[in-house]
C-alpha cells in the first residue's frame, strides 16, 4: 500500500472530470421535473447522446461538432417521450423506462462498427500564467471547455429559475398545472421545451463519457450515471447547486475509491466500488432533511378538458 | 346611446352528451353586481370561462361596449380589463404571494416593485397582506385575497367571482363585501357567482338564473324572496326537511380531553377536545376548513388511534380500536373527500359497499367475499337514496358528485350504525339532493342514532342539528342548543375573523 502515489491535485482535476456527466444530466433533469415532467429516460438518452457524438466526433474528427450531435441526438430521444407523455398522455414512468432501454439498444446498434476506434482529442483550455500555476492552474484553468459549460450551466439554470419570469412560469406549471392553464399559459408547450432541454442534456452528459472521460466506445458504458443523475435530483431537493455538490461528492468518492484501489489499500474491492454510492446517497439524504419541495404536480399528465 | 359593459346575446356551448350553455343571453352594466344563480352544473362554470376565453362558444356573440368581443385565451380578456377569482383557488401553494400575483399579470414589474404595490391596493382596500409569505401557508380566506388582488392590481372593468365565499368565515365574508362594494362604487362591475341566496340579496343589484344550461329568469334579488329564488333555480317546489319533536336518550359518543398532534405538517393539531353525542342527538360541527375537521374525523372513525379512554362508545374505551373494530361495534364514518377517501373512485359500486359494509352486513365470511349480498345491499343502497347510475357495477369515478355523495352517505346510514360521523355531506350536491340526504340523516336520529355532522355549511347544521359546536384551529368550542343561536355568535365561535382586521375602506 502507497497512499503517496496519490496525487492530490490530479485527484481534485480528475474528481471534476469524473462528475461532469452526471451534473450536466441532473441540471437537465432537474429542468424536466420542475416543470412537472418525470422523465426516467435519462440513461437512454444519455447513452444515445455518448454513441451519436462518439460517432460524429470520429467522422468529422471534430469533438465539439460531436457534442453538438450529441445534445440533438438526445433531444431526438426526448421528443418520443415528449410525444407519448404529453400529447399521448402515456405513463410518465413507463414512458421513461422504455426510452431507457430503447436507448440501450439503439446505441448498441449505432456503435456496432465504433467499437475499438480512438476519437479525436478534445484540447483542454489553457490561458497563459493562469493554466501554469501550481495546484490551482490544473485544478480551475486546465480542463476542456465542457466542464466549465456544465458549471455555468448550473448557474444559468439557477439563476432562471430564480428571477426570471420564464423560471417562475415553468415552476408553476410544475406546481399545478390546473392554474397555470387557468392563467393562460401553454403547460403542454412549456414542459415540452423543459422535455427538449432535458434531452439535449443527458445527451451532453453522454458524450462526455465517450469523448472525454474514457475516451472510446463500448456498449453500455454509461453504466448506471443516467439513474444517479436521477438520483441526484430528488436528493439535491430539486436545488442547482445541490445538484452540482452531489455530483461533485460523487465524482470525488469515485476518483478517491479507485485512487485507494490502485494503491493497494487492504479493503475489498466491492466495498470500494460501492462506496460513492452509500456516500453521496447518506449526505444527500442528511441535506434534504429540511423541507422537502417536490413540484406538485411532478409525474402527473395534464389534460387541458378536466 | 350608452351600452352595457358586458352583453352576452345567444351563447350556446355543447360538450358531447351534453348542453352547458343553451342560447343564454344577459347584460352586465357598468358598476353593476350581478349575480349568476344555478345549481351545480347549469352551467354557470362554462358561462364564465367563455366569457374569460377558457372556453369558445359554439355558437353566439359578447359585445364589450358594444364592441365584439372574441377573447381566444385568457391573456386577451385581461387585457381587455375582466379578470376572474377562480372557486377552487388557482394558486401556487410552493410559491409566495408575489409571485403568485405576478404569474396572473401580463408585464409584472419587478419584485420589489411589485411587493410594494400588493402592499399599497391591499391596505387600500382593506385587504391587508405580506406579499413575501407562502402560499401554502395562507388560511382559506387570505389565499383569496390574494386571488382579488391579483385581479385588482390589473384596474379591471369586470371582475368575475366564483363562489368566493363558500370558504370564509361570516366575518370574512362581510369584509369581503365591504371591498366588493367599494369596488361598485368605483365603477367596477361585479359578476358574482353563488347558491348562497341571503348573500345575493344583500349584495347583488341584478340576478341571472341558469338551469340546464338555459337562462330560466332573472330578478331583482334584494326584491326576491330566497325562496322564490331557489325554487326558480331548482324549477321544483323545494322540500323542507322535516325535524320531528324526539327525547334524546344515554350518551352514545364520549371524547374527553384529547389531544393529537399535526398528522403533517399542513395539518392540524387537535386541542384538548370534549364532545359528547347523545342517542338521538345530531350535533353538528362547524369551522372553516382546514381547522381540524379531518383530524377529528379521523379520530373518530379510528384512522388516528389515541389513547383508550379518550374516545368511549357508550362509557366503552374504544379509542385504540382500528376503523374495523369501531365498525363491529356501530361508529361509521363517511369523510368528507368522496373520490379517494369515502370511495375508491376505479372500484364498482358493489367493490365500494364490500369495502365498508362487509363487517356490520356480513359480506364476508373466513376470508371469502359474498359477491351476491354485496351487489344485494348496493342496489339497496341505490335503490332507497335514489341514486342516478345504470348498475351497482359502474365505477365510483363514473357517479356525479351528488350521486355519489347520496351512495356514500346512503352506504353508512343502511348499515343501521350507533353512530354515524359525516363531513360535507352535502358538498358540491344541488338543492334537491342535499335536502334528501339531510333527511336521511335526521331520519336516521329519530331512530335513535347519534349523528356528528361535520360541515361548513351553516345553513345546513342550523336545519339539522340540535346543538351546534365550532372548530378553530384544532380547538372546540363547547356545545350550544342550534335553537336561538345568531350568526355573529356562530361567527365568534368559528374564531372571529382570524385575525383578519379590516383596515381603512
Amino acid at each position: 500500500m502507497d497512499l503517496s502515489a496519490i496525487n492530490p491535485v490530479l485527484l481534485v482535476a480528475s474528481l471534476m472530470v469524473a462528475a461532469t456527466p452526471i451534473l450536466i444530466a441532473a441540471i437537465g433533469e432537474l429542468v424536466v421535473e420542475k416543470s412537472g415532467v418525470l422523465n426516467l429516460g435519462v440513461e437512454g438518452m444519455m447513452i444515445t447522446g455518448a454513441i451519436a457524438g462518439f460517432a460524429t466526433a470520429v467522422e468529422t474528427g471534430s469533438p465539439l461538432l460531436g457534442f453538438f450531435a450529441a445534445a440533438f441526438a438526445g433531444a431526438a430521444l426526448s421528443v418520443l417521450f415528449g410525444f407519448l407523455t404529453q400529447i399521448a398522455q402515456a405513463n410518465q414512468v413507463a414512458s421513461g423506462l422504455a426510452l431507457t432501454l430503447f436507448g440501450l439498444g439503439l446505441s448498441a446498434l449505432m456503435g456496432q462498427s465504433y467499437v475499438g476506434v480512438k476519437p479525436p482529442q478534445m484540447s483542454d483550455i489553457h490561458i497563459p500564467v493562469l493554466s501554469d500555476l501550481p495546484v490551482v492552474g490544473p485544478i480551475l484553468f486546465g480542463h476542456d471547455i465542457i466542464l466549465y459549460f456544465g458549471i455555468a450551466l448550473t448557474a444559468a439554470v439557477w439563476a432562471l429559475l430564480k428571477f426570471s419570469r420564464a423560471g417562475l412560469v415553468l415552476r408553476a406549471v410544475g406546481e399545478n398545472h390546473d392554474a397555470a392553464h387557468a392563467l393562460g399559459y401553454k403547460v403542454i408547450r412549456i414542459r415540452l421545451m423543459a422535455i427538449l432541454f432535458g434531452g439535449a442534456c443527458a445527451g451532453i452528459g453522454g458524450a462526455y463519457i465517450s469523448l472525454i472521460r474514457v475516451p472510446q466506445w463500448t456498449e453500455g458504458m454509461t453504466a448506471g450515471v443516467g439513474w444517479i443523475a436521477l438520483a441526484l435530483v430528488v436528493f439535491a431537493s430539486w436545488k442547482p447547486w445541490r445538484a452540482l455538490l452531489g455530483a461533485y461528492l460523487f465524482g470525488g468518492v469515485t476518483v478517491v475509491q479507485l485512487n485507494l484501489q490502485a494503491a493497494g489499500v487492504a479493503i475489498p474491492v466491492e466495498y470500494l466500488a460501492m462506496s460513492p454510492y452509500v456516500i453521496t446517497i447518506i449526505v444527500l439524504v442528511i441535506l434534504s432533511a429540511d423541507k422537502s419541495s417536490a413540484p406538485a404536480a411532478l409525474g402527473r399528465n395534464f389534460h387541458a378538458s378536466r | 346611446m350608452t351600452h352595457p359593459l358586458l352583453s352576452l346575446q345567444g351563447l350556446t356551448k355543447a360538450y358531447p352528451g351534453v348542453v352547458a350553455n343553451d342560447q343564454v343571453s344577459f347584460d352586465i352594466g357598468a358598476g353593476e353586481v350581478h349575480a349568476l344563480l344555478g345549481e351545480n352544473g347549469a352551467g354557470k362554470s362554462t358561462l364564465v370561462k367563455m366569457i374569460y376565453g377558457l372556453v369558445k362558444p359554439d355558437s353566439g356573440t359578447m359585445l364589450l361596449r358594444g364592441e365584439p368581443y372574441t377573447p381566444s385565451e385568457p391573456r386577451q380578456a385581461r387585457a381587455d380589463g375582466i379578470a376572474m377569482v377562480f372557486q377552487h383557488f388557482s394558486l401556487f401553494d410552493a410559491l409566495n404571494v408575489a409571485e403568485n400575483i405576478a404569474l396572473g399579470m401580463e408585464n409584472p414589474p419587478a419584485m420589489r416593485d411589485l411587493a410594494s404595490r400588493i402592499r399599497e391596493v391591499s391596505e387600500t382596500y382593506g385587504l391587508p397582506l405580506d406579499p413575501y409569505r407562502t402560499v401554502g401557508d395562507l388560511s382559506a380566506g387570505e389565499r383569496q385575497r390574494v386571488e382579488i388582488i391579483r385581479c385588482l392590481l390589473q384596474d379591471p372593468k369586470l371582475l368575475i367571482m366564483d363562489e368566493p365565499t363558500s370558504v370564509l368565515t361570516p366575518q370574512e365574508v362581510d369584509i369581503l363585501f365591504q371591498t366588493l362594494q367599494k369596488l361598485r362604487s368605483e365603477g367596477t362591475s361585479i359578476l358574482y357567482i353563488s347558491h348562497k341566496l341571503e348573500e345575493i340579496r344583500t349584495l347583488c343589484d341584478h340576478a341571472t338564473i341558469l338551469r340546464l344550461g338555459k337562462n330560466v329568469g332573472e330578478c331583482v334579488p334584494a326584491e326576491t324572496s330566497a325562496r322564490d329564488m331557489a325554487e326558480m333555480m331548482v324549477g321544483t317546489a323545494l322540500q323542507t326537511p322535516e325535524r320531528s319533536g324526539r327525547a334524546f336518550g344515554d350518551v352514545a359518543l364520549d371524547i374527553t380531553g384529547l389531544s393529537v398532534p399535526a398528522p403533517s405538517a399542513f395539518g392540524t393539531a387537535l386541542k384538548n377536545v370534549h364532545l359528547t353525542v347523545r342517542k338521538g342527538e345530531i350535533l353538528g360541527i362547524g369551522g372553516v376548513a382546514g381547522n381540524g375537521q379531518d383530524e377529528l374525523l379521523g379520530v373518530l372513525s379510528g384512522e388516528t388511534l389515541t389513547t383508550d379512554d379518550a374516545v368511549k362508545l357508550e362509557g366503552a374505551p374504544v379509542g385504540h380500536l382500528g376503523p374495523v373494530a369501531r365498525r363491529r361495534l356501530g361508529i361509521l364514518a363517511a369523510p368528507e373527500e368522496r373520490l379517494g377517501h369515502a370511495a375508491a373512485p376505479d372500484m364498482s359500486l358493489t367493490e365500494n359497499a364490500m369495502l365498508t359494509a362487509a363487517t356490520r352486513e356480513g359480506l364476508a365470511s373466513r376470508g371469502f367475499l359474498k359477491w351476491g349480498l354485496a351487489q344485494e345491499f348496493a342496489e339497496k343502497v341505490i335503490e332507497r337514496f335514489d341514486v342516478r347510475t345504470p348498475g351497482p357495477q359502474n365505477a365510483a369515478r363514473s357517479l356525479s358528485g351528488g350521486n355519489l355523495q347520496k351512495f356514500v352517505i346512503g352506504r353508512e346510514v343502511l348499515q343501521s350504525p350507533e353512530v354515524l360521523v359525516v363531513n360535507q355531506p352535502t358538498w358540491g350536491v344541488d338543492a334537491a339532493a342535499a335536502a334528501a340526504i339531510r333527511q336521511s340523516l335526521l331520519d336516521l336520529a329519530a331512530g335513535g342514532t347519534a349523528v356528528i355532522c361535520i360541515s361548513q355549511d351553516l345553513d345546513e347544521l342550523m336545519e339539522i342539528a340540535d346543538s351546534f359546536a365550532a372548530l378553530n384551529e384544532g380547538r372546540l368550542s363547547a356545545p350550544r342548543p342550534t335553537t336561538g343561536l345568531s350568526v355573529d355568535e356562530i361567527g365568534l365561535m368559528m374564531g372571529g375573523a382570524h385575525g383578519m382586521e379590516v383596515a381603512h375602506v
